[in-house]
């Protein structure tokens, strides 16, 4: 891997930007990996990276369907936070952000983590309780936050609307400074160079079709280019978790839904720092190109189709202009949908499954990708050493029958 | 957006209703007898369907009504809707 520095821009730009190196290779498959990630999304190529990197397992492959970074990854709203409310959830969520803070280093990659902050807003006096129970949690474990009020909120976002006539009215809010947004698509390409350097073959255009298995061991996976042997398979695949844990014969408690976004056209800098309402559904934040990205919830029905009902979009542009009635005649310019796989308790399964060498990592609904880094940390973890790291040991599928479910629907945002 | 056809009231826009998830999971007659991973799969595990699944809608801002419905979650396409009595219990994997 040829390292990125001021002196190979230099070098490059002498010929004309002609002659970088392709960032990672693209082989065909071997016959036989010691493992397999199925899903070359953020958390599949950060867990190939780590297992890589920090385990010492250089003859692995990233098997992806289509092209890297191609579904959730390239299809949320990129906000990166920690603020959550339970232990568990918190410290996860915490390790992750603080590996982001170190990314751009660590794969010599430009992931444009930008820490503007992020504000989750009360619109009466239950949601500035709540919140307050959240600032303080997330203080006792160690996790900046701040309780504000909603002068405090207009200090930080001067154009956002609290004196006009509006039907949840904005009494305040929680501010984590240390959030914020990191670009998309910089994660998985830096994570899959990364990975590349180390020896992953990263297999785009390569389907997973069956899960070989024998005496209850995995053996290997059925591609759309022929089978390829392994005993340590783990599946990141984000909506397509229930169909993969299906060819295994294996039930997950998740529900597939589509979540929407959309982007404006380009503008002058605005907004600063990222807004979230639970209460009227809508988060909302600038990007470095000058785009709102605009985020909603989800649909109410499964769907594997990449796309949701306008009516979700409507209701998102409804909260966002009564929060932000300056915004109401921007125009916007994209939407899309991503296909979420959400959990009973708005938490993630990073778990070994009842077949041996089979371990999945999905259940992370909306907010999966907050969690790149440390997903990918942990889950390698998992793989390696064939049992859970103790930050991911509570979000094992076991806890859907001991009872030890973490629930999250308050921290995990507007989507559920 | 959808158009669903109530049973009762005919075609209407999908905001006049809501959804209730996957159609025809029993709960279980005897809960005591169960054992903890039944009583999980149960209250949790779901088939989540990747084509034709039959799933459960409610008349939300009409009659009211529970009913059944037979929609691919990949092209949204809505194959059928039923009434709870007459609903189909294996999806129609060839809807033409």
């Amino acid at each position: 891997m040829k390292k990125y520095s001021v002196f190979s821009l230099i070098r490059n730009g002498l010929s004309y930007h002609q002659n970088w190196a392709e960032a990672w290779r693209s082989p065909e498959p071997k016959a036989e990996y010691d493992a397999v990630v199925v899903g070359g999304g953020g958390h599949g190529l950060a867990t190939a990276y780590y297992l890589a990197a920090e385990h010492g397992m250089g003859n692995i492959a990233v098997l992806e369907k289509g092209w890297i970074g191609g579904g959730n990854t390239g299809r949320n709203t990129t906000i990166v936070r920690s603020n959550y409310l339970w232990d568990e959830a918190a410290h996860l969520y915490e390790w992750s952000l603080k590996l982001w803070e170190g990314l751009s280093q660590e794969l010599n990659y430009n992931v444009m983590f930008s820490q503007r902050g992020v504000l989750n807003l009360g619109h009466n006096l239950q949601d500035m309780r709540d919140i307050s129970r959240r600032v303080n949690a997330n203080r006792l474990n160690g996790i900046d936050g701040e309780l504000i009020d909603a002068n405090g909120v207009k200090k930080l976002v001067p154009m956002i609307e609290l004196n006009g006539a509006t039907r949840y009215p904005i009494h305040g809010a929680s501010y984590q400074p240390r959030a914020g947004t990191a670009r998309h698509d910089a994660v998985a390409w830096g994570y899959a160079r990364g990975a590349d350097a180390r020896g992953v073959d990263i297999i785009q255009q390569c389907e997973v079709t069956g899960i070989r298995r024998e005496d209850g061991k995995v053996v290997g996976v059925e591609t759309s280019r022929g089978f390829i042997r392994t005993p340590k398979v783990g599946v990141v695949v984000a909506g397509n978790a229930s169909v993969l844990a299906d060819m295994a014969g294996i039930r997950l408690p998740l529900e597939s839904h589509p979540l929407q976004a959309l982007v404006s056209e380009p503008m002058k800098p605005i907004l600063d720092t990222v807004v979230m309402s639970n209460a009227v559904h809508g988060y909302i934040s600038q990007s470095d190109k000058g785009e709102l990205v605009i985020g909603a919830g989800i649909d109410s029905y499964t769907g594997y189709g990449q796309r949701g009902s306008f009516s979700v979009i409507e209701g998102t542009i409804q909260a966002i202009v009564e929060m932000f009635p300056i915004f109401s005649r921007v125009r916007m310019l994209r939407q899309w949908g991503g296909i979420v796989d959400t959990a009973p308790d708005a938490c993630p399964i990073i778990s070994r499954t009842p077949v041996q060498g089979l371990y999945f990592n999905c259940g992370w609904g909306t907010g999966g990708f907050k969690a790149t880094p440390g997903s990918g940390w942990v889950f390698a973890h998992t793989m390696a050493r064939d049992e859970p790291h103790e930050l991911n040991a509570p979000f094992s599928l076991e806890r859907f029958h001991t009872g030890h479910l973490i629930d999250e629907h308050g921290a995990a945002g507007v989507a559920h | 957006m959808l158009q669903i056809t109530c049973p009762w009231c005919g075609p209407r826009d999908e905001t006049e209703f809501h959804y209730g998830g996957e159609a025809h999971i029993a709960r279980p007659s005897d809960p005591y007898a169960l054992s903890d991973e039944q009583w999980a799969d149960y209250l949790y595990m779901r088939k989540n369907t990747r084509g034709p699944h039959l799933e459960q809608w409610s008349h939300a801002a009409g009659c009211r009504r529970w009913f059944v419905v037979q929609r691919d979650t990949v092209s949204y396409q809505i194959l059928g809707t039923y009434t709870l009595a007459e609903a189909p219990r294996e999806v129609s994997h060839d809807p033409a």
